[in-house]
């Protein structure tokens, strides 16, 4: 059952450094591994390009310093060595443009690269979990990792880690360079930062907490719309457009609200960061001036000087190369932690159990020669179970197709049991049903024959084989299941009956729809059987959704089918054309039914009457009419299912 | 595109105008600093005059401030305008959906519309925010930095005149080339969520038939495609980066050479040549210049990545729905006769095949009419047209007398309670649920209609009774219960027409009867149409119309049709004889 996509809000916190999952990120690391090279070349790349922007602040102050300056005293200016040094500048900055185009551009394939494989091995993942972790999760929330969190991720791995580095070697370079020219001026930075720092800290949060709610305000309001959408046909019918409309506004209004006040927040951010950056520059202006003007002694790590005009000119480009990187840094630090916790989410679902399988026992193709079963290569039609033993001989056993139950109890968690006691025979070629309110345990007995879920205590027996000793999907193979509600694929017509066997002829999926009945409604389609269907089938109804779903399961040809409601949505005169046309394709086969409708199971050779997970009367329909029992009730409509 | 978006701005017109108007101020002041950074460098520091440094300090201080005020001004403002742009849109799309007719809600499916009213709408929020902040800053910023540049040293700044070009053809190739394939990118994107949602959903499919491998393989190709695509476009955007580094440090070289001869010929005198301040200055504005052009890069991405999120809202905004009232609608509907006057019936103009073929029919008021037929065989398709929520392709259908399209539609939807085959419950009491037949319904009367839908009994076994809270789509009570429900909610409009589409399906036997019983004796005036798989739901009708594709193939009482009908002795005969006992 498909449930309500859910989006909540999801880790838009403000958030901190110290939420960083340790294990995580050497994980993410773990991916970046198979790089490793390329890797190295990127950080050498980064740290070249960072130091080219230093050393391009820098060159303000030889310019001045070493040339202007001195030519500006000279008669007959010598411009040659500047050519020289602009030359050389020029070649540093050309170094610095490769190095920047080049780790753009391979951070651009390692990153797609990581996130093909962790998209790959999430899904492959996913594909081998138990229908027990579906179960307990929402389809939005499964799907949020393929959207959100990836993202997230790519964001970070593309972008933010490269920027950030960067930027954390160009608030190096900067500093060294700082230092390089004035220990004062140095330390009057730092201390300016700091408080822009604090300053930062104190709006982000605020905006962080707006976020919150507006993804709170936002989920609410998807929860509202998308009920409402889904009932729009019966707000209609109903005339009730206007109320619907009303409390919409509501929502809607506090969600602009929310939005109104974490943005402004967040766009008060940078130029609050771009303008403290003027006022940095004018101070260091004013501070540089009056060392200047006072003829203060200047002291850096190179050792003491007097202070310089061209000295001044770098430090004041060199400040707003700091305050730079550091906004951006701040900047990006969220995405990174997001993009973190993300990658948590998204580990903490490849972490799961997978669907445990330690049978051994499989199914083959067999043929009989001189009366033996022998395992064939090619496909005949007879199928056996390969049995290998401890001592190494194996034995093949036919498939025919019979179900035993033992005492079987089963609980969805542990601590309730939903089945009790169920023993039950099915012989080959018979057609059990089962009948009984919502809840009694139709479908759950079923999900226990192919191992959806496993037994809590008890036996089950295939061909005399316990389930647990065949593999699961040998098991699943043999297993033709057509449940009430319907799922189709994108794809035509003939791709979706064909999912029952891949290798199905297009003349055998013909075959099968037309058992199905479903041969008529198909060749009235646009496009027949290469009709495309999409959003799963949309463009037809129930009960066609239902036929294709039988012609599916025929096409796989199994020996033992389970009916779960599968022509509930089917009319009766229909079912029966389709009902003939099973028991057609049936016959020395074992099906189980589950139906509401009586008369879908009246022709059983054994009708078992459920209630509250045990079975309470089992029998054909004429027995159990002549029983005057629970059934005898049910058919003559003294007792409702539901 | 752009016209009927904009349409969702109106109050927020002053805060969408005053963004650009704080962000020019803020400019204005931004591109002031270089400026007044030269003449403090040149006057000051040169020249050693403290008096000079404080006094411009301050007033650069000053001008800073100024810069910030603005700016947070702007930012408030852009927050303002976008998020109440955003709430327009939502409400102008949600509004259309509700005046949507049956028609118009089948061209979208209902995933799709609540994804263009939540994730689309976010993604035009974000760009409109980005456009009113970033779009004007980049052109003005351009602008007065070119014009400071300029007003500093002309034959300097003819430099950027130089490296503008090359910039701007860059980029626009960059980005001439990487759009088309984002646009597969997103595509890619979309076939990969679908096949992870078929096969979540699907998931029992899946492992029943062992597809996990197909499953995979599918999920690859897929995966695959984006790694490429997407790498070849992010490949493209990666030249973005050097190529404004390129610009940049090719322009300071340039000045730095040329510079350099200006200040030495001149003597470093500003008014005959260049000055060292004046030089730091071009150099400031080098970079300025520069930025804003990569920021109208980015604006121009952010555009293209959000042009698709638009396109799908305006389709939403455009829809308009086909079915409308008459100029002087009738406000009273007379009693409840319904005719068919030869109609024919399609969903849509391009189906080859009409639902409905020539139907005539023709019921008087207070008469129970039952409707038998396969699937397929358009019994809903009839039924729909009576409360207009489709309108007929060929013929007339009346009501009351009258032809259904002179009728005030919410009167004529009133009078015509339908209980449709897929029904709703909203999350909510049941006492608020049953009110949607009639707001201001009593608790008497909600219970007497309870009764007669036979739910009453079972609503008061619920611990919280009529106050019990029901679940989204309902989907804590049974299916027998729900429908029972719906029929309540139906019962209390007190329709003169109340049609079950196969309401009664999870409802057993008995009671299924007590309901039709309770219907006779309790609402004998009202007409009803019941459509109906089980023969007993509609044997004790007036009259029972057989269906079979789309056309009516025979009308009478049980018995006649029994008589008369091979479908419905066939019909009759799978259900009572149990049918498949031959088989």
């Amino acid at each position: 059952m498909p449930k309500p996509m859910g989006r909540g809000p999801r880790g838009m916190g403000p958030v901190k450094i110290k939420d960083i999952n340790k294990g995580t990120v050497k994980r993410l690391l773990s991916y970046l591994g198979k790089y490793r090279v390329r890797l190295v070349f990127v950080v050498i790349s980064i740290i070249i390009s960072a130091f080219t922007g230093a050393i391009a602040s820098l060159f303000l102050r030889t310019l001045i310093d070493d040339y202007i300056t001195p030519m500006l005293i000279q008669a007959n200016p010598d411009f040659s060595g500047l050519f020289r040094v602009i030359l050389m500048m020029g070649g540093i900055y050309i170094l610095g443009v490769l190095a920047s185009l080049f780790y753009t551009r391979s951070m651009v394939t390692i990153s797609q690269g990581v996130l093909k494989r962790i998209r790959d091995e999430l899904f492959s993942k996913m594909q081998s979990l138990s229908i027990k972790y579906f179960d307990s999760r929402s389809h939005g929330d499964l799907m949020s990792h393929y959207t959100n969190d990836i993202d997230t991720l790519r964001q970070m791995l593309s972008q933010s880690l490269p920027q950030m580095f960067s930027s954390v070697v160009t608030i190096v370079a900067v500093m060294t360079a700082m230092l390089y020219l004035s220990l004062w001026m140095t330390g009057f930075v730092i201390l300016f930062v700091f408080i822009v720092l604090k300053v930062v800290k104190t709006i982000a949060g605020r905006s962080g907490k707006y976020f919150v709610e507006q993804q709170k305000s936002l989920g609410d309001l998807n929860g509202y719309i998308e009920e409402m959408v889904n009932g729009l046909k019966v707000v209609k019918v109903f005339n009730h457009e206007e109320v619907v409309k009303q409390d919409f506004d509501i929502k809607n209004e506090l969600l602009r609200d929310n939005s109104t006040k974490a943005n402004q927040y967040a766009n008060i951010l940078m130029p609050i960061m771009m303008n403290l950056g003027y006022v940095l520059y004018v101070l260091l202006a004013i501070v540089g001036g009056v060392l200047a003007v006072g003829g203060v002694q200047n002291y850096s790590i190179t050792g003491a000087d007097i202070v310089t005009l061209g000295m001044i000119a770098s430090f004041l480009q060199l400040s707003r190369n700091f305050i730079q990187p550091i906004a951006q840094v701040s900047q990006q630090l969220n995405a990174v932690v997001m993009a973190i916790a993300g990658a948590e989410r998204i580990f903490n679902l490849m972490d799961q159990e997978p669907e445990i399988d330690d049978g051994y026992v499989t199914l083959v193709n067999a043929s009989y020669e001189n009366g033996e079963i022998v395992e064939a290569k090619e496909r005949t039609h007879l199928w056996a179970w390969k049995h290998p033993h401890g001592d190494g001989s194996v034995t093949y056993t036919p498939l025919k197709g019979e179900v035993r139950f033992y005492d079987v109890d089963f609980g969805y968690n542990e601590d309730e049991l939903v089945l009790h006691d169920i023993t039950l025979y099915a012989e080959p070629g018979q057609k059990v049903a089962f009948v009984g309110a919502t809840g009694a345990g139709k479908t759950t007995i079923t999900n226990l024959i192919n191992r959806f879920y496993d037994i809590a205590d008890g036996k089950i027996r295939y061909d005399g084989i316990n389930i647990k000793k065949i593999k699961k999907a040998d098991l699943r193979r043999s297993l033709g299941i057509v449940l009430q509600d319907v799922n189709l694929f994108t794809g035509t017509v003939m791709d979706n009956i064909r999912y029952g066997r891949l290798d199905a002829t297009d003349e055998e999926c013909i075959e099968a729809a037309k058992l199905a009945n479903a041969d008529g409604f198909i060749r009235m389609l646009p496009d027949g059987y290469q009709t495309i269907l999409t959003g799963d089938g949309g463009g037809l109804s129930q009960g066609q959704r239902q036929l294709l779903s039988i012609a599916r399961a025929a096409v796989a040809d199994p020996p033992v089918m389970i009916l779960d409601e599968a022509t509930s949505s089917i009319d009766t005169r229909t079912e029966s054309i389709v009902q003939r046309g099973m028991d057609a394709l049936m016959k020395g086969r074992t099906v189980f039914v589950i139906a509401h409708r009586l008369s879908t199971v009246q022709n059983s050779n054994v009708i078992m009457v459920l209630e509250k997970g045990r079975i309470i009367e089992r029998g054909s329909h004429d027995d159990l009419v002549q029983e005057k029992g629970k059934y005898y009730q049910l058919y003559t409509g003294a007792f409702e299912l539901d | 595109m752009i016209k009927t978006l904009a349409r969702s701005i109106r109050e927020y017109k002053k805060s969408s105008i005053l963004t650009p108007l704080f962000v020019m101020l803020e400019v204005l002041f931004e591109v002031m600093i270089p400026f007044l950074m030269a003449r403090l460098i040149d006057q000051g520091i040169d020249a050693g005059d403290m008096g000079v440094i404080l006094r411009l300090g301050m007033l650069l201080l000053g001008a800073a401030l100024v810069a910030l005020t603005f700016g947070a001004l702007s930012g408030r403002n852009a927050a303002i305008a976008s998020a109440g742009f955003a709430r327009n849109l939502r409400q102008d799309m949600f509004y259309n959906v509700q005046s949507f007719s049956f028609s118009n809600i089948d061209k979208f499916s209902t995933s799709s519309i609540i994804t263009r009213l939540t994730t689309d709408v976010t993604n035009v929020q974000n760009s409109y925010q980005m456009l009113l902040r970033m779009a004007a800053r980049s052109p003005i910023m351009l602008t007065f930095s070119l014009f400071a540049a300029f007003s500093i040293n002309r034959r300097l700044s003819l430099i950027f005149l130089g490296a503008m070009p090359i910039l701007a053809i860059g980029l626009f190739f960059i980005i001439k080339n990487a759009h088309p394939i984002f646009r597969q990118v997103f595509k890619t994107y979309d076939k990969l969520n679908n096949v992870v949602q078929e096969n979540l959903r699907g998931i029992r499919v899946v492992k029943a038939y062992v597809r996990e491998d197909h499953e995979r393989d599918k999920f690859e190709d897929i995966s695959q495609e984006i790694y490429e695509k997407f790498t070849k476009a992010e490949k493209l955007l990666a030249f973005n980066m050097p190529l404004i580094q390129f610009c940049m440090f090719g322009s300071m070289l340039l000045l730095s050479w040329f510079g350099a001869r200006a200040i030495v010929a001149s003597g470093n005198n500003p008014a005959i040549g260049l000055s060292t301040g004046q030089l730091m200055s071009l150099m400031t504005y080098t970079m300025q210049i520069l930025m804003s052009l990569m920021m109208l890069s980015f604006v121009f991405v952010m555009i293209t990545i959000s042009r698709a999120s638009a396109e799908r809202i305006v389709e939403v905004l455009d829809e308009e729905t086909d079915l409308r009232n008459n100029d002087n609608p009738v406000y009273e509907v007379e009693d409840g006769s319904i005719e068919f006057q030869n109609v024919s019936f399609c969903y849509s103009d391009k189906a080859d095949k009409m639902a409905l073929r020539d139907v005539n029919l023709k019921i008087r008021s207070g008469e129970t009419i039952g409707i038998i037929g396969g699937t397929g065989s358009s019994k809903t398709s009839l039924i729909q047209l009576i409360p207009r929520l489709y309108d007929a392709s060929r013929g007339l259908v009346k009501v009351g007398g009258r032809d259904v399209r002179d009728y005030d539609i919410k009167t004529l939807r009133d009078q015509v309670a339908v209980v449709l085959q897929k029904n709703v419950l909203f999350s909510g009491t049941i006492r608020e649920n049953l009110r949607w037949g009639d707001v201001n319904a009593s608790d008497d009367e909600i219970r007497r209609m309870a009764e007669l839908a036979q739910a009453d009994e079972f609503i008061r076994d619920f611990p919280d009774n009529y106050d019990t809270h029901i679940e989204q789509g309902g989907s804590n009570v049974s299916g027998g219960q729900k429908q029972r429900l719906t029929i309540a909610r139906a019962l209390l409009k007190k329709p003169k027409i109340l049609i079950l589409d196969d309401s009664t399906s999870a409802v057993d036997t008995r009671t299924d009867a007590f309901i039709k019983r309770a219907f006779m004796e309790e609402i004998p005036a009202t007409t009803k149409l019941i459509i109906a798989q089980r023969v007993s739901s509609v044997q004790d009708a007036d009259r029972i119309i057989v269906m079979d594709d789309g056309e009516i193939k025979a009308m009478g009482t049980h018995a006649e049709l029994l008589a008369d009908s091979e479908i419905y002795r066939e019909v009759y005969e799978s259900q009572v004889k149990g049918g498949m006992a031959d088989a």
